[in-house]
């Protein structure tokens, strides 16, 4: 199924120029193609010059491209010779508004980066002031974090399963159904935080306040739903044969060019590589919780898939364990102060598990009250970095199947 | 190997399922008719900040215009204009009060560093207008809410709000009176003192942490 390009030449592993050639092939530049057509096709993909290469921009407004992100594709007949993403539509200053606010007033800002996991991105950032101030957090603040971060997971990775199989031709129905589930959660953050989506929720040294009465019992409810929930949408989708022709051994990203393009999360898991934040750096109380790591063979779209169905699974043992146990005592520390918090001067970097990967927050702080360098590592920005050399030999309707499996979120993408 | 096309015959059956369920398992029905149906907001939501007042919508206002919340909002959406009296001596009161909703993020950060429990979260959400300029730059009248309307919709916080309040206050009294008992001639300084019971922390600059640092947010009834 899958082209000849699959063997991780090592001229594929660069993210720039992401047109394979092979070293021996130095012809002299063939003449410009005809009839004023501006895109010189490379000599070694295209030995003959005369085949028509159709450019195509997929977007910025195209409901397939998860936001406003462009895709310029160049296309040989449906087959796929150069797929240059281009973003930056939704930029909106957010590392450099970030340095010219307080470190307070970045927490609501990090909501809006992948505006599906609010809580997972105020949780990076809080780590990395943490780390920077040296707060400790209380346990029973570390708990209701595990918690919403693994809600967040759940309801991300089917969100995500349900937009994949929107972009599969499954008109609807695995969305609704993921949103029905996700509906639940969002009511639960709802609930605790004030917000369905922008939750602002955490702060320095723990949260913002503590469970609203009869919280738990409803979060109980809703994890105990979850695992029928999770079958449910294993029958529909995972044998589904339409499915399985359309994504196993498709996008297929060999373990090699994974760690070395710094893919992370479940497209890096679904490769193989057993790279989990949560077991690696054991940050919170992840070492308090007996769960797996899922991991995929091929490496194909397929894998992803299965990959986020069993982590959604694993992440719902989780709440389990951590409903079952949630210590009482204080939210906050109360050594922290809301307004003017100034952090020593230094620099730390916090990172986590979130649903898509590796985000990290990097700061440096002057002593003052902003930080002096805020910069954030967004996983889905780099997991799109590999995806022209997914999609090389492709055809136009795998590259989007592919793209949606890579789960980029743009406002993290572009930030 | 399966025969071809029983996975989606399988994922036919769970279709179907939901759909028979959909006639008789409140589970399989989510969704309700909004405008003449409408669910219950959960009491923690929150859309836009709003001003409480305790009985006067203009005097008594909670709030003494000390700009804390214009300076730590994120996206700067709060204006302030501090009243003056008639020979132009600053008084506790926000002549102007101007929120943006169209800038404001509902972050509820002002809520959380107001140190007179005066700014409080809304849970209106029907505010789409056709007037831009108009109807989404709210004014301090547009924005004053009754103490009771804030119990209304946010009745544990309210109600530890008023408690918090109540303390502070028969603090400051407390306070207050052995001042006014031990010197008995500057009986105007104590009175002053006295006076401004009603915001109950003590105003001396608006920059000052010790009112700020007590944590305004709900979540510390009992260390408050």
């Amino acid at each position: 199924m899958r082209p000849d390009s699959a063997e991780p030449d090592l001229s594929a592993l660069s993210t720039g120029d992401l047109v394979v050639e092979s070293p021996a092939a130095v012809p002299a530049p063939p003449p410009p193609a005809t009839s004023g057509f501006e895109l010189t096709p490379k000599p070694a993909t295209a030995p003959d010059a005369d085949r028509g290469l159709l450019e195509v921009a997929i977007g910025p407004h195209h409901p397939s491209t998860h936001g406003v992100f462009r895709l310029n594709a160049v296309l040989d007949g449906e087959r796929i010779v150069r797929f240059k993403p281009v973003f930056g539509y939704l930029h909106r200053n957010h590392e450099k508004i970030g340095e010219n606010g307080t470190y307070l007033s970045a927490m609501p800002y990090t909501d809006r980066l992948d505006y599906f996991c609010s809580l997972s991105n105020n949780w990076a950032y809080a780590l990395a002031v943490e780390k920077l101030a040296g707060l400790a957090v209380p346990e029973r603040a570390d708990y209701i974090r595990i918690i919403t971060a693994e809600l967040t997971r759940i309801q991300n990775h089917a969100a995500l399963i349900g937009f994949l199989l929107q972009e599969l031709g499954a008109m609807g129905t695995p969305l609704m159904y993921a949103f029905r589930e996700r509906e639940k959660i969002l009511d639960l953050f709802e609930a605790l935080t004030g917000a369905r989506m922008m939750c602002n929720y955490l702060r320095f040294g723990g949260c913002r306040c503590d469970l609203p009465a009869g919280w738990l019992e409803e979060c109980r409810r809703v994890v105990e739903g979850l695992p029928r929930f999770f079958d449910e949408f294993e029958n529909l989708l995972s044998t589904n044969e339409i499915l399985m022709a359309r994504t196993q051994g498709i996008g297929v990203l060999p373990p090699e060019l994974a760690v070395s393009a710094g893919v992370t999360g479940p497209m890096l898991r679904a490769s193989g590589v057993n790279y989990d934040l949560r077991k690696v750096d054991r940050y919170g109380l992840y070492d308090r919780f007996e769960f797996r790591v899922p991991l995929g063979e091929h490496g194909d779209v397929y894998d992803r898939y299965m990959v986020r169905i069993l982590e959604m699974r694993e992440s719902a043992k989780i709440l389990q364990q951590a409903l079952r146990e949630v210590p009482g005592g204080p939210i906050v520390d109360p050594k922290v102060k809301l307004r003017n918090f100034r952090p020593k001067a230094g620099e730390a970097y916090g990172r986590l598990e979130s649903p898509k990967g590796e985000l990290g927050f990097y700061l440096i702080s002057d002593g003052s009250t902003n930080p002096y360098r805020y910069r954030i590592r967004p996983p889905s920005f780099i997991n799109l970095t590999i995806l022209e050399d997914m999609c090389q030999g492709l055809t136009l309707q795998d590259a989007l199947v592919i793209l949606g499996a890579v789960d980029i979120v743009m406002g993290e993408v572009d930030r | 190997m399966n025969l071809p096309g029983t996975g989606i015959i399988k994922g036919m059956v769970e279709t179907a399922r939901n759909f028979v369920g959909s006639y008789h398992d409140p589970e399989r029905l989510t969704t309700i008719e909004y405008p003449e149906e409408r669910l219950t907001q959960p009491e923690n939501a929150r859309s836009f900040p709003m001003l409480i007042f305790d009985d006067d919508p203009v005097k008594g206002l909670r709030c003494v215009a000390c700009k804390i919340c214009e300076k730590e909002c994120p996206p700067q959406c709060i204006y302030i204009v501090q009243d003056r009296d008639e020979r132009g001596k600053p008084r506790k009161f926000p002549r102007i009060f101007d929120l943006d909703i169209s800038v404001c993020m509902s972050c509820q950060i002002c809520v959380e560093v107001c140190p007179f429990d005066s700014i409080k979260m809304n849970t209106e959400f029907e505010l789409s207008t056709d007037d831009r300029f108009g109807r989404l730059l709210l004014h301090r009248d547009d924005l004053a809410k009754s103490n009771e309307y804030y119990h209304q919709i946010h009745a544990t916080e309210a109600a530890e709000v008023d408690a918090r309040l109540a303390d502070e206050k028969a603090k400051a009294e407390a306070k207050a009176k052995p001042a006014a008992a031990k010197p008995a001639s500057p009986v105007p300084t104590a009175a002053k003192a006295a006076a401004p019971a009603q915001p109950a922390a003590p105003v001396k600059s608006p920059a000052a942490d010790k009112p700020a640092a007590k944590p305004a947010s709900p979540a510390e009834p009992a260390a408050a």
